[in-house]
């Protein structure tokens, strides 16, 4: 039996006291590639921006390998959405990925040759060696996406967070983007991928999680990614959760 | 008494001449606001400078009160209170309130300065808290403002702060680049975007205090965002871009002087004007996005459009195997544009892709060798229209003809596996190899 990853206990995330994941519980075993796979405004984004501290919880805890995000930060790499950055920030290729080895070097320290050579070594594992000296603004939407990873692979973590790294990536780098998570599974990483295409999840991913505001299974692809499970995630909103959830945002029982 | 508009003192004891003492003041403002306007341009919060700077006003007639006096220390003090205020009250309007951002700093910067201007009136009747004087600096006064270590205090207060300023980016330069490239990413690492936003707002409070009084609010707001806007459009290093614009906002200083004292003017607005007309050098010439250097580049690529043209139709003309070539004249005419073609056949003849024989043109080995490639792409392009995209034969002639000078060796091997090594275009004519 392989050991706990991650895991998330009866977490309720609410924007404005509106809930938007209600009562979210499961565990993941280590070394797995995980999707994370539901309709828009399901949750997603927010499951992931829970789990490290970006959002507040409601209520609930998340553990990273039995202990708090605070205790854990440098076991925990994030990829958030390529759209949630200034591509023109004037920044060279290799500046963003070096930025990836900023936790382990803590306050005030600079990165030295060390944390160089390990930036170009993540490059080159995304193929993006000879880009290093590159502009950002420069990079297709793919090329960019496979920054984000190179920089993700440099903060040498245990656990990975992706949000979205398919989306709007060309096929070159959808390929590129999966061999490097088996890469990452073979040397005993977590990875959590919010990803939009069912077709895919399959062959992707070991693990699935279905989320619609609430979560709907998680578990092995193979028994969890069933029909009837995707029908539950994909079959319209529970109307009670969304009544209920807008009569905690007004603060008043439904009458 | 102390006013904010300084009297008339002694010179100070580092004897220099009144020219240089307002430069060095206004050069040094500059800088301070460049250092810290670098972080506002490129978080997108360039307004924020205008509204601190505003904002800051309770802050200083609350630390007068308190102190009795105008001193450095006071009102740092008052500035780094309100720093943290506004950016409190604005986050959690914004936040809690659930009032937009632009609102939420609308009002909170806003509410601020009348609650100053209030202040003033009810409680610094006696001081000369002049008004005027706050909007246009009084550079003029430097020289003759009491001395601190030798030199003007306002020279002195706002080398304080470059100071600091300087100290805060060298020490938390990674810290303060992420944060403001990521701001995500940079909370999960440990470096809270938050606690770098509120250190931020407080050195934009501290830099604006410290330079109003030597160059005014109108100043000291431009100073923050015109000089880095500039550097951001002409580098594309951060730490390029920061030096850059401390550069600009010395020149500025030195060409704003001059100039103020050319036309017998204002100096802090005429300083502001020198940094307004860098920026739209730079809109007009900077290398990458100019307005200037954009034309240029669409003429290159229009030469070479026509160029390639020219090579092409030659080549085609070659392929007939009639015994009729094209004239120089015939050439221009064909492709339009008359002196642009006489331009490009000359850089034909130069770059020996063309001879002239017996008044024809001619394609040398090496001028065919480059149409062959470029009639190639063309008939590469037209087969893949008709077979990937259904187009029928009589579309296909015209988007080819565009496409055509924007394919390269890489592509035209994709399109040639894509095609299956087709060896004919839809017309029926051979794709060269």
């Amino acid at each position: 039996m392989s050991k706990t990853a991650f895991e998330i206990h009866d977490m309720t995330v609410a924007y404005h006291r509106r809930p938007v994941l209600w009562d979210i519980d499961f565990e993941l075993p280590e070394g797995k590639l995980v999707g994370i796979v539901g309709p828009n405004g399901a949750g997603k984004t927010t499951l992931i921006k829970a789990a490290l501290g970006l959002v507040p919880l409601a209520s609930g805890k998340v553990e990273i390998y039995g202990k708090s995000y605070q205790e854990q930060r440098h076991l925990v790499g994030y990829v958030p959405q390529r759209e949630s950055v200034d591509w023109d920030f004037p920044v060279t290729v290799r500046d963003v990925v070096l930025m990836g080895t900023y936790g382990r070097l803590g306050w005030f320290r600079r990165p030295g040759r060390a944390e160089r050579d390990i930036a170009d070594r993540c490059l080159q594992q995304v193929g993006m060696a000879s880009f290093a000296k590159r502009q950002i603004r420069q990079l297709s939407g793919g090329q960019q996406q496979r920054v984000f990873l190179a920089r993700a692979l440099a903060q040498e973590a245990q656990l990975y967070f992706l949000d979205e790294p398919f989306g709007g990536v060309d096929a070159a780098t959808e390929v590129a983007i999966v061999e490097l998570l088996h890469t990452l599974r073979s040397t005993g990483k977590t990875v959590l991928v919010v990803h939009h295409d069912i077709q895919t999840v399959r062959e992707y991913f070991d693990y699935v999680i279905l989320l619609n505001m609430r979560l709907v299974a998680c578990g092995p692809v193979e028994t969890t990614f069933t029909n009837e499970n995707l029908q539950k995630t994909y079959g319209g909103r529970l109307t009670i959760l969304d009544e209920a959830a807008e009569a905690m945002r007004q603060r008043e029982p439904n009458r | 008494m102390d006013t904010l508009c300084q009297s008339l003192n002694p010179l100070p004891t580092v004897a220099l001449s009144t020219g240089s003492w307002i430069v060095l003041t206004g050069a040094a403002t500059n800088v301070a606001c460049a250092l810290v306007g670098c972080f506002l341009v490129l978080r997108r919060m360039s307004m924020m400078g205008d509204a601190l700077s505003h904002a800051v006003l309770p802050g200083l007639v609350v630390a007068f009160l308190f102190s009795g006096s105008l001193g450095i220390v006071p009102l740092f003090l008052g500035a780094v209170g309100v720093g943290l205020l506004t950016t409190f009250l604005t986050q959690t309007l914004h936040q809690y309130a659930r009032v937009p951002s632009d609102a939420s700093m609308g009002v909170v910067f806003t509410s601020l300065f009348a609650l100053g201007v209030v202040l003033v009136k009810k409680f610094v009747g006696g001081l000369h808290f002049d008004i005027a004087c706050i909007y246009e600096g009084s550079l003029e006064l430097v020289p003759f403002a009491d001395p601190i270590f030798g030199l003007p205090r306002p020279l002195f207060t706002t080398l304080v702060v470059v100071v600091v300023n300087l100290a805060v980016l060298v020490l938390l330069w990674k810290e303060l680049k992420v944060s403001s490239f990521d701001a995500g990413l940079s909370t999960t690492i440990g470096f809270s975007a938050t606690a770098m936003h509120y250190l931020l707002m407080v050195l934009v409070a501290v830099t604006t205090v410290a330079s109003f009084e030597a160059v005014g609010s109108i100043l000291v707001v431009a100073m923050l965002i015109v000089p880095a806007a500039t550097a951001h459009l002409l580098c594309d290093r951060l730490a390029l871009m920061v030096t850059l614009s401390a550069l600009l906002g010395v020149a500025s200083a030195v060409l704003g002087y001059w100039a103020a004292v050319y036309w017998d003017t204002n100096i802090a607005g005429m300083m502001t004007v020198a940094a307004g007309v860098l920026y739209g050098l730079a809109v007009l010439f900077s290398p990458r996005y100019g307005i200037f250097s954009t034309m240029i580049r669409n003429l290159q690529l229009s030469m070479k459009v026509l160029r390639e043209d020219l090579l092409a139709m030659l080549y085609r003309v070659e392929e007939l195997g009639s015994d009729k070539f094209l004239t120089a004249d015939e050439a221009r005419q064909a492709v339009g544009s008359r002196w642009l073609a006489r331009w490009g056949l000359a850089k034909l003849y130069r770059t020996g892709r063309i001879e002239r024989a017996e008044g024809h043109l001619r394609l040398t080995e090496k001028g065919r060798s480059s149409a062959r490639q470029l009639v190639r792409s063309h008939r590469l392009w037209e087969t893949y229209l008709v077979k990937h995209l259904g187009l029928p034969l009589d579309h296909v002639h015209e988007p080819a003809h565009r496409v055509e000078h924007f394919i390269d060796e890489q592509m035209r091997k994709e399109l040639q596996i894509e095609l299956e090594g087709q060896g004919q275009d839809p017309h029926g004519r051979e794709i060269p190899e």
